[in-house]
């Protein structure tokens, strides 16, 4: 645990409807660092959502700071918020949002057809290695109607790792997962955890925030609770035994 | 690179959904074609009538003596022979603006060649007059001006006057005898057809114009004269520096009237260039009309289209795409929605007008500046219809359209 990657003082988000005025969060302090894996839990309506969008840069606090690797994220303008997400975020959603009638290739390869920083790669080149990373070598090709469920978030997760970003943001991404595919994709986050980067995940199953190392509980818009995981699940662990149990 | 992406990635969009891409490209299609067929057939017709008054002669003038005005009565034009030799040669010598200046000597008579004879005009003329008057040699020659001051009795006939005389027969070589003269026939003119006033432009006689003046008529009058302007524009200019010059070898006083009438082609002209004029107006509404109605075509689908693909929009902006991303890849979208149409529409213009053009006997005119107007404008329309729709796609939240069902 290092440097501080993120940090938010007194965030606030206030979306008003009509006249009503809704505090989706209510003044949240967090900071992050580099090579954690978080997990946020939380009902609905207790803003986990929201503070995932603004995590994500995909939106803005209505007051508070943010710095993301020393960026103060409030002061960027769209332009600068989809440079920002582009280079340096990776999203995994719970509805995997790959685009349809597209393979599996193209779709890795999107994020590299909007960085305008990197010339020089090979997109293509970069996009197989990511498939290879999460274990699609051989689905280049395969559109999503062809893939299952935990493909097809392997595929996001490769789209979210190809720009080589310093952090993923996973929203809910075992929601619509058999317990099997879940814990596959699980092994997969630690694993790419392990190696430096950077995972948040928004989850509300206990058992799933179980495997990470860090677990923060937001009720009602505000933190109730920020604490160290003691002795994450191992995931592989996990599924070693579950096809013992399988096979038993 | 990027640019050439985003053209990959519209024509995979506008592929993935063929059926639905031609029905929003024939609105287009259609308007262009109708365009295209228009404007060739349009252009077709206009080069028919040019042709046709380009038969009478090229840029060409006429004078013809003034009328006699004997105590009050007052006779019709060319009643008064006020036109000689002379005047010709003076146009010839100091008309800048005259491309080439002929006299025509015209002597009605019977005309006899063997068993047969023929009543027609013998007209003596320059060598010129053929360029002037638009015409050809079908075979044999025309004269010179060698022949023209030797009076050589030589003579060229019309197609009208040759198939009279010579039925079934060549007749370079052959005689003729004019009021008792006899001609030696050196050529034939090609065929010419009737002209617009619907005289027959082959029943005619051509020799040499002092042949004509000193044989066959009085040795001092001249019918007419005809001139040609050296171009189309320079036509009013050629007309006053031709009256200037005939009114100073007339030794007429600055109030004094003209003794001689010149006219020209330009009521000719001017009919048929307001026509056209007419035509073109109504054939640019029909098309800004058609193109109109094509490019709210494009807009309207490109609006459904982005409703439709809110998901994908929302996915490529949380990925990292810019709006301005979003925006080119609409706008090229349309662009190239409206470009196909635009091409198939001038294809299929295009054979639409051979076709009736073919049906109707008249010439259709391809005109590449028209044609590649046509495909700048249908691009323009695809990128001024497409800019709503996708100023719309590229100012979505990323969150909202993420969360769009």
């Amino acid at each position: 645990m290092s440097t501080a990657q993120i940090s938010l003082s007194r965030i606030r988000k206030v979306f008003s409807m009509g006249d009503v005025q809704v505090e989706a969060l209510g003044g949240i302090s967090l900071t992050i660092c580099s090579g954690e894996f978080v997990a946020i839990m939380g009902s609905s309506g207790s803003g986990k959502s929201t503070l995932m969008n603004i995590l994500g840069c995909l939106d803005t606090p209505t007051s508070g700071s943010y710095h993301f690797e020393g960026v103060q994220v409030e002061d960027l303008n769209r332009k600068q918020l989809a440079d920002l997400r582009n280079t340096k975020i990776g999203f995994v959603f719970q509805g995997f949002n790959l685009l349809p009638r597209t393979t599996a290739l193209e779709n890795v390869e999107l994020p590299l057809l909007y960085d305008r920083h990197r010339k020089n790669s090979d997109p293509r080149k970069s996009s197989i290695a990511a498939l290879e990373r999460v274990g699609l070598g051989n689905r280049l090709n395969h559109e999503p109607s062809q893939l299952s469920g935990g493909q097809q978030q392997r595929v996001a997760i490769a789209r979210a790792l190809v720009t080589q970003p310093s952090l993923i943001f996973a929203d809910e991404p075992t929601g619509n997962l058999d317990s099997h595919t879940t814990l596959e994709v699980l092994d997969l986050f630690q694993k790419l955890n392990r190696a430096g980067l950077t995972l948040i995940m928004v989850t509300h199953e206990p058992e799933v925030a179980q495997y990470a190392s860090r677990l923060v509980q937001l009720r009602d818009g505000q933190l109730l609770k920020d604490e160290a995981v003691c002795t994450p699940r191992d995931a592989a662990t996990d599924l070693a035994e579950n096809y013992c149990r399988g096979a038993a | 690179m990027r640019f050439r992406k985003l053209v990959l990635v519209a024509l995979k969009s506008i592929a993935r959904n063929k059926m639905r891409s031609l029905l929003t490209m024939l609105g287009i299609i259609i308007g262009v074609g109708s365009v295209i067929t228009m404007v060739a057939l349009g252009e077709g017709s206009q080069k028919d009538i040019e042709d046709n008054v380009a038969s009478l002669g090229t840029n060409l003038l006429m004078v013809r003596p003034g009328s006699i005005n004997s105590g009050g009565v007052r006779g019709g034009a060319g009643t008064r022979p006020s036109l000689s030799m002379n005047d010709v040669n003076r146009l010839e010598k100091n008309a800048t603006l005259l491309h080439w200046v002929s006299a025509e000597i015209r002597a009605n008579s019977q005309v006899i060649a063997g068993n047969n004879n023929w009543n027609t005009t013998v007209t003596g003329v320059a060598p010129e007059y053929l360029a002037i008057r638009n015409y050809q040699i079908a075979s044999g020659s025309f004269f010179t001006d060698r022949e023209c001051k030797t009076r050589a009795k030589v003579a060229i006939l019309g197609k009208t006057v040759a198939d009279e005389l010579f039925p079934d027969q060549d007749p370079i070589g052959a005689r003729l005898r004019i009021r008792n003269v006899p001609f030696k026939i050196i050529g034939v003119l090609a065929e010419k057809g009737q002209s617009s006033m619907g005289n027959d432009q082959d029943d005619i006689i051509l020799a040499p114009d002092t042949t004509v003046l000193f044989r066959l008529s009085d040795g001092k009058f001249v019918n007419d004269i005809s001139a040609s302007a050296v171009s189309a524009e320079q036509m009013d200019a050629a007309k006053a520096e031709l009256t200037a010059l005939l009114r100073s070898e007339h030794h007429l006083a600055a109030d004094v009237e003209n003794d001689f009438l010149v006219r020209d082609q330009t009521e000719i002209i001017e009919i048929a260039t307001s026509v056209t004029g007419t035509l073109t107006m109504l054939l640019s509404s029909v098309a800004g009309v058609s193109l109109l109605v094509g490019g709210i075509g494009i807009m309207n689908i490109m609006l459904v289209s982005v409703t439709e693909r809110t998901r994908e929009i929302g996915i490529r902006l949380a990925i990292g795409a810019r709006p301005s991303d979003i925006l080119a890849q609409f706008l090229i979208e349309a662009a190239i929605l409206s470009l196909i149409g635009g091409l198939i529409g001038i294809l299929s213009g295009l054979s639409a007008a051979w076709g009736i053009g073919l049906l109707l006997g008249v010439s259709a005119v391809i005109n590449p500046t028209v044609v590649s107007i046509t495909v700048l404008f249908t691009g323009a329309v695809g990128v001024f219809f497409g800019f709503y729709p996708a100023r719309k796609a590229a100012n979505l939240n990323p969150i909202d359209a993420l969360r769009y069902e």
